[in-house]
C-alpha cells in the first residue's frame, strides 16, 4: 500500500480536550491488559495518527470498532492517556471519512 | 462477506435521528413494566430507565439475525436494508420478541421500583417521555446525532418538572451524569444510580439469603462512575457472601457486550473468559448491567446461574409495598 502522509491528521481527528495521542509513551501496558486482544493496539493506532498515515488508519476499522471501550487500559495507563475518548474520536473520524455518516 | 459495519452503524444512526432510539420499540412495550405500579407521571424525582432493560430482547434478536447473515452473501443486502429503514421503521417488523422473553427484563424494573419504595424514596416515571439516552450511538462515535438527541431528552425532563434522576443501568447513568453535561449547556439535573440511592437508605433485609455469589462489576459503573462499594454493601446486607473474581472492582473485566452489535464472535470470546473467572470463585453470579447479564448468560449457558443484582436484593426484601406509599415518602437527595 502506498501511504500518503497528512500532517494535519491529528488535528482533523481531535475533539477538543479529548484526543491525547501525543501523551502515549509506547510503554505497552494497554497491550498487556486488553481483554479484547485487539489486533492492533491503541498505541499503534496513535502512532499512525501522529505519522499522519490516514489511509493506513482507515484500513484498521475492525480494530477501531472492536475496542470494548471498557477502559481497563486507561485505568492502568501510566501516562494518563484518555484511551477510550481517543478510540471514540477515531470512530467519529471513520464515520465521517469512511462511511459518510 | 463480513457485515458492512458502515451500514449497520448507519441504520442505528438513522433510527436515533429519525425515531429517537437506535432500535425504536413501541412505547407501549417500553412502558409495560410500570403497569399497575401506580407511579405518578413526572415530578421532581423520576426513575429513568433510558429503555436499556426493555431493549435487551430486541438487541438479542438483532444480534442473532446478524450472526446468521455474517459471512454469507446476504450481508451484501445491508445497504438496501438501510435505505428501506429510512422510509419504514423495520425494528417492530423484523424484531418481535416473545412476551416471555421480555418479561424478565420488565421484572427487573419492577423490582427496582419495589426496592426504592422499601427505602422510602418517592419518585415518578415519565412513561412515553422516558426516552432512550443514546448510549450505544455515543460509543460508536455518532457525536452529532447524539448531541441533538441529548437536547430532546433533557427537554423531556424539563417539560415534566424533573430535577433529580434515578437511573437503573450503568450506560444510562454515565450518559446522563458524565456525557450530557458536555453536550447540553446549563445541564443541572442531579443524576444517581439506584444502587447509590439504595446503599444510603435501604433498610435491613427481612429475608437474608445466605448465598455465595461471584460479583461482576460493570466496567462503566466501576471505572467511569466510581460505583464499587455500594453493590457490595447492599449484597452483604441481603445476606450474600460476595466472592471477588480475579479481576474486580475498578479493574473489572469486560463482558464483551459493547461490541456485540458489530462483532458477535469477539463478544462471545470475551464473555467466555469472564465466565471462567466468575466460576472459579462461586457457584453463581450477580451482575448490575443488562448488557453484562445477557452476554455472560449466553457464555455461561447452564454452567453458571446469573442474576441481576435487583433480583437478588428483591428476594431479600419481601415486605409488600403499595402504590400509595410513594405519596407519603421522602424525596431522593
Amino acid at each position: 500500500m502506498t501511504t500518503t502522509l497528512d500532517p494535519d491528521l491529528a488535528d482533523q481527528i481531535g475533539l477538543p480536550g479529548t484526543f491525547a495521542a501525543t501523551a502515549c509513551t509506547n510503554c505497552g501496558v494497554c497491550t498487556a491488559v486488553c481483554p479484547a486482544g485487539l489486533d492492533l493496539l491503541p498505541r499503534r493506532l496513535m502512532h499512525l495518527v501522529l505519522l499522519g498515515a490516514a489511509d493506513r488508519l482507515r484500513a484498521e476499522t475492525e480494530t477501531i470498532y472492536s475496542c470494548l471501550l471498557c477502559g481497563l487500559c486507561e485505568e492502568q495507563c501510566p501516562a494518563g492517556v484518555r484511551i477510550t475518548d481517543t478510540m471514540r474520536a477515531l470512530r467519529h473520524y471513520c464515520n465521517r471519512t469512511t462511511f459518510g455518516l | 462477506m463480513p457485515l458492512p459495519i458502515g451500514d449497520v452503524i448507519g441504520i442505528l444512526s438513522d433510527n436515533l435521528r429519525l425515531r429517537g432510539s437506535v432500535l425504536p420499540i413501541p412505547p407501549k412495550k417500553a412502558t409495560r413494566w410500570a403497569r399497575g405500579l401506580g407511579l405518578p407521571r413526572g415530578g421532581a424525582t423520576v426513575l429513568y430507565t433510558g429503555q436499556m432493560y426493555q431493549l435487551i430482547p430486541y438487541i438479542e434478536l438483532a444480534v442473532r439475525a446478524m450472526e446468521r447473515v455474517e459471512s454469507t452473501p446476504l450481508a451484501a443486502l445491508a445497504p438496501l436494508g438501510r435505505r428501506v429503514n429510512r422510509l419504514l421503521n423495520l425494528t417492530p417488523l423484523a424484531l418481535r420478541p416473545l412476551a416471555r422473553t421480555r418479561a424478565p427484563y420488565d421484572r427487573v424494573l419492577g423490582d427496582i421500583a419495589h426496592l426504592l419504595r422499601q427505602a422510602g424514596v418517592g419518585f415518578g416515571y415519565l412513561y412515553d417521555d422516558d426516552l432512550y439516552s443514546g448510549a450505544l450511538a455515543y460509543d460508536l462515535g455518532l457525536d452529532e446525532v447524539v448531541a441533538r438527541h441529548a437536547h430532546r431528552v433533557v427537554e423531556a425532563f424539563r417539560r415534566n418538572g424533573v430535577s433529580k434522576i434515578i437511573t437503573v443501568d450503568p450506560h444510562t447513568t454515565t450518559m446522563l451524569r458524565t456525557v450530557y453535561p458536555t453536550l447540553v449547556d446549563g445541564f443541572d439535573l442531579r443524576v444517581r444510580s439506584y444502587l447509590e440511592v439504595l446503599a444510603e437508605r435501604l433498610p435491613p433485609a427481612d429475608a437474608p439469603l445466605g448465598q455465595r455469589l461471584a460479583l461482576h462489576d460493570s466496567c462503566v459503573l466501576a471505572r467511569a462512575e466510581g460505583v464499587v462499594e455500594q453493590p457490595r454493601a447492599l449484597l452483604a446486607q441481603a445476606g450474600v457472601t460476595v466472592c471477588e473474581p480475579a479481576a474486580t472492582g475498578r479493574l473489572t473485566w469486560c463482558c464483551g457486550g459493547p461490541v456485540e452489535a458489530l462483532y458477535p464472535a469477539r463478544a462471545r470470546a470475551t464473555a467466555a473468559r469472564r465466565v471462567e473467572q466468575l466460576r472459579a470463585v462461586a457457584p453463581a453470579g450477580v451482575t448490575m448491567c443488562p448488557l453484562c447479564l445477557v452476554n455472560l448468560r449466553k457464555a455461561a449457558a447452564d454452567e453458571l446461574p446469573l442474576r441481576d443484582i435487583s433480583q437478588v436484593l428483591r428476594e431479600a426484601h419481601t415486605i409488600p409495598t403499595t402504590p400509595t406509599l410513594t405519596t407519603a415518602t421522602k424525596k431522593a437527595d
